[in-house]
């Protein structure tokens, strides 16, 4: 039973929704049960926001998790929030851009991601959140590059002109993670970050190598 | 009988069905009014009426055309529900002062203000009748009723609300007026502005609501006759009869 | 926000395939596919997403959309508009709900049918806008005033909230009578694929009582209200006996690892019924048996189902609500001779996550061998 949850959490206004919406409109295409639940709620005016994604190739039962596979934290307040619930041997990314510190954890795979400044060099600020979920992609077990890539494309249909910078986004999120993921590799660290084996998201990747895009 | 003509019978959109109102109410006379316009436009068979709670609640008794009856004061959000799914049908509420202008004020003016097309008869006789005779929001300064034993009183509960000049303030187009039901004349006129309400609607124009002032000798505690005249007397100075606003005029326009 | 997952009508048609909705939208488009030709509405947090959706899709199906000035208008705008024989409905939250609840029992009165959706927020007053399930009693029992009742139905999941949606309009319909459909906020807000291919509206049924004038036939009027004790008594009687079949024909349960013997038995409804589930896999895999019984139907309520079920049971039976204990009334009833139920439930929008069910599944479990 392959099953995976992931806690996307941050400012409002930083895009930890849509990043949601895009890891789980993904996972349907790839013909996977899910789950996206939200926080909701005035902590949405400004605050805190948050949303739990679950992947399953089985029905999902409960919505809400105790200890997620991996952890998204936009900002400084979300990763103390969320880093102590990780499941031992998951996942964290950090937008380093907004939080100052690094993971206490240190049996997790962890990859700092700056996000704003990675997002300032491709030219548009904006695709910040495009480079998380790329990174997200590379970590995922159970939802590839290829059909995220095939939702992103899908959210941008109206606006083609953003599409483009978003995918490159994208891609450079989702060889960060690569990086992350050998070099853990070789310290011993990457275990349990699949349940089939493999270095990572990309192995698993049901529409062939995510090293195609590049 | 041969060679008779007819001059005077029972509106085809009135059953034949004895009053239960008082001696002297003029209920059975605004009922009428409404029937004989429902005749002479030709629409009784697409009409559905909308009563009230309060004395008018069994109008259904008396109306020979569909009926809903309403919860206390919600008749327009009912005629809003029907009209809006049924557009070709024509949609009126009959409604006295406590159900219209106390309880269900939000629901009479979101209608107004929304522009709803169907028509209101808004019976106006300044007392709760069902109840026994208490006060109303159109209860007038000083009058007594059985809430207000030593006449109304504005420094505690304010002036009476003159609802069709509250409606006729709204900017969104509607046909606004007041009639009264004391005497032939004034029976007449009230029956054109029906009339004007009910044709706006079959245009397809606008909301309408035709403001009815009427009689209660059992409440007031008149004669019928004196009742009349008490209409004449008190209401009509505070409640001045006419068209407040037609759907063409520019009333409630603000500058922008 | 959400500039994926817009979903249009066309494309829905085009072929089938599972589409990533939240419930709220699931709801709406679930009505217009039960044939729902009106809908009126107030916002009010957290489901006026059905409101946002509906504004958008509505017109799209020559559907009436309009936002009302109140809860009170909207619940009586649905009356006159069910009165013309058409398919109507509303979504709201709790405070809302109290709101529509004079209407609700005026609609009950005069047997029309209405769909109402109530995506529960926590209370009591003004309370908290996030998941919940203390209107149990409101919705089960009746939220107006008089002898009446309607069918509730409560889903799980955005698929069923869907599906549930149609069923109320076919019950609705079926019965002449208001039907509730009472979700969690989290039912609402979750995003879960939908399949609404063979999601359609039954045969129509008859209603020779719609207000559509009378041309052709004589006047027809849709009324609540009889003096006469003796006229209103056999019509209490008739609404009686039209719930007293819907408790013989409509109940609906789910039974999850309900088998000939448990360790614990669990009832529990709507997403509050899935987080049990996660604790019951981990309990199975201890070794543990615990059964669960999911009313869909929380009136006419599973009686037999729950009472079947605990039979055999160890250390008995657990209600599990997002309250402080309201449906825990329904299950002693249905446990009648074999005990009383023990209850846990989080409310004021807290949620238990399946570590804190488990250990509470597992603590009864213990206690029970003791």
């Amino acid at each position: 039973m392959s099953r995976e949850e992931v806690v996307i959490a941050g400012f409002g206004g930083q895009g930890v929704l849509l990043i949601g919406k895009l890891l789980a409109q993904a996972a349907l295409d790839a013909g996977r049960e899910v789950s996206w639940l939200p926080s909701y709620g005035p902590e949405m005016r400004g605050g805190t926001a948050n949303c739990t994604v679950v992947v399953s190739d089985d029905p999902i039962a409960s919505p809400i998790v105790d200890h997620p596979r991996g952890v998204v934290a936009m900002n400084r307040p979300s990763l103390d929030k969320f880093e102590g619930s990780v499941e031992a041997g998951g996942f964290l990314v950090i937008n380093g851009s907004m939080v100052d510190r690094g993971a206490e954890r240190t049996d997790l795979l962890v990859v700092n991601v700056r996000s704003l400044e990675m997002a300032q060099e491709l030219g548009n600020v904006k695709a910040a959140n495009m480079i998380v979920l790329g990174a997200l992609a590379g970590l995922s077990a159970l939802v590839g590059l290829q059909q995220i890539r095939r939702a992103v494309e899908h959210a941008f249909e109206q606006k083609p002109r953003a599409l483009e910078v978003n995918l490159r986004a994208l891609e450079a999120g989702h060889a960060l993670a690569q990086v992350e993921i050998v070099r853990a590799g070789a310290k011993g660290r990457g275990k349990g970050l699949d349940g089939s084996g493999g270095a990572g998201g990309a192995g698993n990747d049901s529409d062939g190598s995510a090293c195609g895009l590049h | 009988m041969t060679g008779g003509e007819v001059v005077f019978s029972r509106p085809e959109s009135l059953r034949r069905t004895p009053t239960h109102y008082c001696p002297g109410c003029t209920h059975g006379t605004a009922h009428r009014l409404v029937a004989e316009v429902l005749d002479e436009l030709g629409i009784r068979e697409r009409t559905v009426g909308v009563a009230p709670v309060g004395c008018a609640v069994f109008a259904y008794n008396y109306f020979n055309c569909d009926f809903l009856e309403a919860a206390h004061g919600r008749a327009p959000a009912f005629a809003t529900g029907v009209k809006r799914v049924r557009p070709e049908l024509i949609v009126f509420t009959y409604q006295g002062d406590g159900d219209l202008a106390s309880i269900g004020l939000a629901e009479i003016l979101h209608a107004a203000n929304r522009g709803e097309k169907f028509t209101v008869v808004f019976v106006n006789n300044a007392i709760y009748g069902m109840t026994g005779g208490q006060m109303a929001p159109t209860t007038l300064p000083g009058q007594v009723t059985t809430t207000c034993p030593g006449g109304r009183d504005v420094e505690q509960v304010g002036y009476p609300l003159r609802v069709a000049e509250l409606l006729a303030t709204l900017r969104t187009p509607g046909y606004i007026a007041r009639g009264s039901l004391h005497g032939p004349e004034s029976i007449i006129a009230s029956k054109r502005l029906v009339r004007r309400a009910f044709e706006h609607q079959v245009a397809g124009t606008c909301f309408g609501l035709v403001e009815l002032l009427s009689t209660c000798p059992t409440n007031w505690g008149l004669t019928p006759m004196a009742a009349c005249q008490w209409v004449v007397d008190r209401m009509i100075p505070y409640y001045p009869l006419g068209e407040l606003k037609r759907p063409e005029s520019a009333t409630g326009q603000v500058a922008s | 926000m959400g500039c994926i997952m817009i979903f249009s009508g066309s494309e829905a048609a085009a072929k089938p395939r599972k589409l990533l909705m939240k419930g709220a939208e699931a709801i709406g488009e679930a009505a217009i596919r039960a044939g729902a030709k009106a809908y009126f509405c107030y916002p009010i947090t957290p489901q006026t997403e059905v409101a946002e959706y509906l504004a958008r899709r509505m017109p799209e199906v020559g559907g009436v959309f309009l936002q009302g000035e109140s809860e009170l208008a909207v619940a009586n705008m649905l009356f006159g508009a069910a009165a013309t024989g058409a398919r109507v409905f509303t979504s709201t939250s709790s405070p809302g709900f109290s709101l529509m609840a004079e209407a609700m029992s005026y609609i009950a009165g005069a047997e029309l049918p209405v769909v109402f959706i109530n995506v529960m927020r926590c209370g009591p007053g003004l309370g908290g806008v996030l998941a919940a399930q203390s209107d149990y009693w409101q919705a089960t029992r009746n939220s107006g005033h008089g002898d009446y009742r309607c069918p509730v139905l409560a889903p799980s999941s955005v698929q069923e909230a869907a599906e549930l949606t149609l069923a109320a309009f076919e019950l609705a319909d079926r019965y002449r009578n208001p039907v509730i459909v009472l979700a969690d906020g989290m039912i609402g807000q979750m995003m879960e694929p939908v399949m609404l291919e063979g999601l359609a509206a039954g045969e129509p049924v008859e209603k020779p009582w719609a207000t559509q004038g009378c041309g052709g036939r004589e006047p027809v009027v849709v009324k609540s209200l009889y003096l006469d004790p003796q006229v209103l008594e056999r019509m209490n009687r008739r609404l009686a006996e039209k719930y007293a079949k819907m408790q013989t024909d409509e109940v609906q349960v789910e039974l999850y690892n309900v088998r000939e013997r448990h360790d614990l038995v669990v009832v529990a409804y709507g997403t509050m019924a899935r987080i049990c589930k996660t604790a019951i896999d981990r309990l199975g895999k201890e070794g543990l048996q615990v059964g669960l019984v999911r009313p869909i139907t929380l009136f006419p309520f599973p009686v037999d189902a729950v009472h079947s079920a605990a039979r055999h049971s160890a250390a008995g039976v657990v209600t599990v609500e997002l309250s402080q204990g309201q449906m825990i009334d329904d299950v002693n009833l249905a446990l009648g001779e074999l005990g009383r139920s023990a209850f846990f439930g989080r409310s004021g929008g807290m949620v238990p996550t399946p570590d804190e069910v488990t250990r509470v599944f597992r603590d009864l479990v213990k206690r029970g061998a003791a």
